[in-house]
């Protein structure tokens, strides 16, 4: 065949115009300049108490891997996106940075309603994506996602394990009542808990379900009916200021002495709400984490980061922060895999999210494993509080690591249809309590 | 069953003493300015912000018990005597002869705006400072446990605020030339009133009552990004309920919702978060005005 003039040019012309024209994902396996991560997380609302802690967190990692090489070689840079206003908004922004700004890889949303969202975008946009904060138990149960992972646990481990916790604890206890946010979070944990202390120990009396407003500043009302009904526990899934203030008012007007309070997301509200807390609440932290973390505490790998996130931010890192820190380990983690299997050279999004399928990876505080479906297993820290004289706030005792097989529903099965199953001998299962040690 | 009912009223006055004193401020500068002021909510958050910080600073000091009063009543003084004159002056000035829409989108930015501004101020972690709650204590009810705060303090405030409102504006000559603004400017200004510095006034003290209801609730609640919006979303459907510009209303109608409110909880949980606006459809339906309105011109 011969090589005229005309057909020169004209494949000169297509080899330059290809890499304008194929997606960024399309030559993926060149290595880039500079990994571009979108994060989602409220700045601004009620939310941001959490959305602002894990972006903080995002920044101080981030700057750390960059000092140490970035992933694979390559470093990050975060394009960071307030989820406030709502799905719309959201999925909008998340488009521009997938199509505009060269997002590679997207870690998605605090609000359970962004993440139920963005998985099936990320599907449409082929777009890599760990959820890193959000709860619902719904988003790998009810579809399945291959561009999207989850590295942490849902709400179904986050209520059953301070439930378990709960019976070991007070198993004596008759009576109960719910003060829960009245949004989709307050109403499907509250679901999870009713449906498991039903089949753990049924006949338990629910004298109370109080949901009061989303946003509510005020709980005389409730906390007066509280006293009156003077039930054996007070379950609350609440948090932000929204709980600082149900302990607060709740704790000026005594209601602590009349009734065992089980704040499964308290962990976040300890540092704000200091010394007004009293010793034996029971108190979870949605995950394997906690910076006086009771078999982490001494590695270099915690002390150092809370060291760091203290002095930069003059707060002790709360459970946001270690979510993120999971995403970002478990990214690096991921691509460092994909990478190796891949013959040392730069994984396409396919490999690298085959790769985060059973990925194992350590973390600020254990280790953690993505299941095939991609829910992330770790386990569940509970505890009760305690006042020592070394720190101005709660520190938690008698800590349980619930392992996730205990506190999980296996994959393929519905979680609120699985807490109906378990029986007393979960309760019974559980390992040794870890006492708070100075 | 009258126990219950005689706790869900002690909580419904409490409650509806913190959303009249904000109400009260809305429904006062629309009476007198007719501008719906949606930044009102912001200068209840700043209040509540400003309050908190004093609060802070004087728990460090000597005389922090007597002092956890006082530096509510200073905060309102303060955020009033700062950010009234100047967003009157600035802004609304400009824009008292323009369309409602216009008047509600421009208060809406400022409203926007003042969101950011308490955010790069004090954060988005919460915030709390109960001093004054601590100061004077609890107190039982049978076996309940309530907070002086709460029961006494509250109301208390929210009674002098009516009774020295309706006093100033139907016994004084500044409350007199107020009510006569209100009721015809243009022949007020032929009489010799300024207009402007009636405005002015009004405004300032509308901004010192949003300023004082924030203060008057730091001490219960934590202060978080958007405290602000649920407040002035409450106080609208007070005021709409009350009849626009009605203080007395405001009062009423304030009650209503706290009795209402408290009483849901009791009875019915999940009809708490709607009673306010139940009750202000029902209102409306029968009374367009709402309850103390009417189409004439009175507005104060």
């Amino acid at each position: 065949m011969r090589l005229t003039r005309r057909a020169a040019l004209s494949a000169a012309a297509a080899t330059l115009a290809v890499p304008t024209i194929l997606p960024r994902n399309a030559i993926a396996q060149q290595r880039p300049s500079e990994l571009r991560l979108g994060i989602s997380t409220f700045l601004s609302g009620p939310s941001s108490v959490f959305g602002v802690p894990g972006r903080n967190a995002a920044d101080l990692l981030i700057e750390q891997l960059n000092a140490s090489g970035g992933i694979g070689g390559v470093p990050i840079r975060s394009v960071v996106i307030d989820e406030a206003p709502g799905v719309d908004f959201l999925l909008g922004e998340c488009r521009r940075l997938a199509q505009n700004e060269g997002v590679d890889v997207m870690l998605a949303s605090i609000s359970s309603g962004s993440c139920l969202a963005v998985a099936p975008l990320a599907e449409q946009l082929r777009l890599p994506t760990i959820l890193w904060d959000c709860g619902t138990q719904r988003i790998f149960e009810e579809n399945s996602f291959r561009y999207a992972v989850r590295t942490q646990a849902n709400a179904v481990p986050e209520i059953v394990a301070p439930l378990l916790y709960l019976l070991r604890a007070r198993p004596e206890f008759s009576t109960l009542a719910v003060v829960n946010q009245d949004y989709a979070w307050g109403r499907d944990s509250w679901a999870i808990w009713k449906g498991a202390m039903d089949a753990i120990k049924p006949g338990v009396r629910v004298v109370a379900e109080l949901f009061p407003r989303f946003g509510a500043t005020d709980f005389s009302t409730e906390i007066t009916r509280l006293q009156a009904l003077r039930p054996d526990v007070i379950f609350s899934t609440s948090w932000g200021g929204e709980l600082d203030t149900f302990i607060r008012q709740a704790a000026e007007r005594r209601l602590f002495e009349r009734s065992t309070f089980v704040l499964p997301l308290a962990e976040s509200s300890l540092e704000r709400v200091g010394k007004t807390l009293p010793p034996g609440v029971i108190v979870g932290a949605r995950g394997d984490h906690w910076f006086l973390h009771p078999t982490a505490r001494d590695t270099e790998l915690l002390k150092n980061f809370t060291e760091a996130y203290r002095r930069r931010f003059n707060l002790y890192p709360i459970y946001p922060t270690f979510h993120m820190a999971q995403a970002l380990y478990g990214l690096k983690a991921g691509y460092e895999k994909a990478i190796a299997a891949n013959g040392g050279r730069w994984p396409s999004r396919e490999q690298l999210m085959d790769t985060m399928r059973g990925l194992e990876f350590r973390h600020l505080t254990g280790t953690m494993k993505i299941r095939d479906d991609g829910q992330g297993l770790e386990p569940m820290l509970v505890g009760v509080t305690r006042h020592v004289d070394s720190y101005p706030f709660p520190v938690l005792d008698q800590m349980i690591l619930y392992p996730p097989e205990l506190v999980m529903n296996p994959t393929g099965t519905k979680g609120v249809e699985w807490v109906r199953l378990l029986t007393p001998a979960a309760v019974r299962r559980a390992p040794a309590p870890i006492a708070w040690r100075a | 069953m009258t126990l219950l009912l005689l706790l869900a009223i002690l909580d419904g006055l409490a409650y509806a003493a913190l959303v009249f004193m904000v109400a009260v401020g809305l429904t006062l500068v629309f009476g007198v300015l007719r501008v719906l002021n949606i930044a009102h909510g912001s200068f209840f958050a700043i209040g509540a912000y400003v309050a908190a910080t004093l609060g802070t600073a004087a728990a460090a000091t000597a005389a922090a018990p007597a002092l956890a009063l006082p530096v509510l009543l200073l905060a309102a003084v303060l955020v009033g005597g700062a950010l009234g004159p100047v967003v009157e002056k600035l802004l609304l000035s400009r824009i008292y002869v323009k369309d409602h829409v216009l008047q509600l989108l421009v208060t809406f930015a400022l409203f926007m705006v003042l969101e950011d501004v308490q955010k790069l101020i004090w954060g988005v972690q919460p915030i709390f400072q109960d001093a004054a709650v601590k100061a004077l204590g609890p107190v039982e009810v049978g076996d309940i446990v309530y907070t002086r705060y709460q029961l006494f303090l509250l109301p208390g405030v929210a009674a002098v605020t009516l009774i020295g409102l309706m006093w100033f504006l139907r016994r004084t000559l500044t409350g007199r030339v107020i009510v006569a603004v209100t009721h015809d400017r243009e022949a007020a200004t032929a009489m010799g009133i300024d207009a402007q510095r009636v405005y002015l006034l009004t405004f300032t003290f509308g901004t010192m009552l949003a300023a004082l209801g924030g203060a008057l609730a730091s001490p219960t609640t934590s202060l978080v990004p958007g405290i602000g919006v649920n407040m002035i979303v409450l106080s609208f459907a007070v005021v709409a309920t009350a009849g626009l510009g009605q203080i007395e209303g405001a009062a009423l109608t304030a009650l209503l919702i706290g009795l209402g409110r408290s009483v849901a909880v009791y009875f019915a949980p999940e009809f708490e978060v709607v009673i306010p606006y139940i009750i202000m459809v029902v209102v409306l339906l029968v009374r367009p005005y709402g309850i103390f309105g009417s189409p004439e011109l009175r507005r104060v």
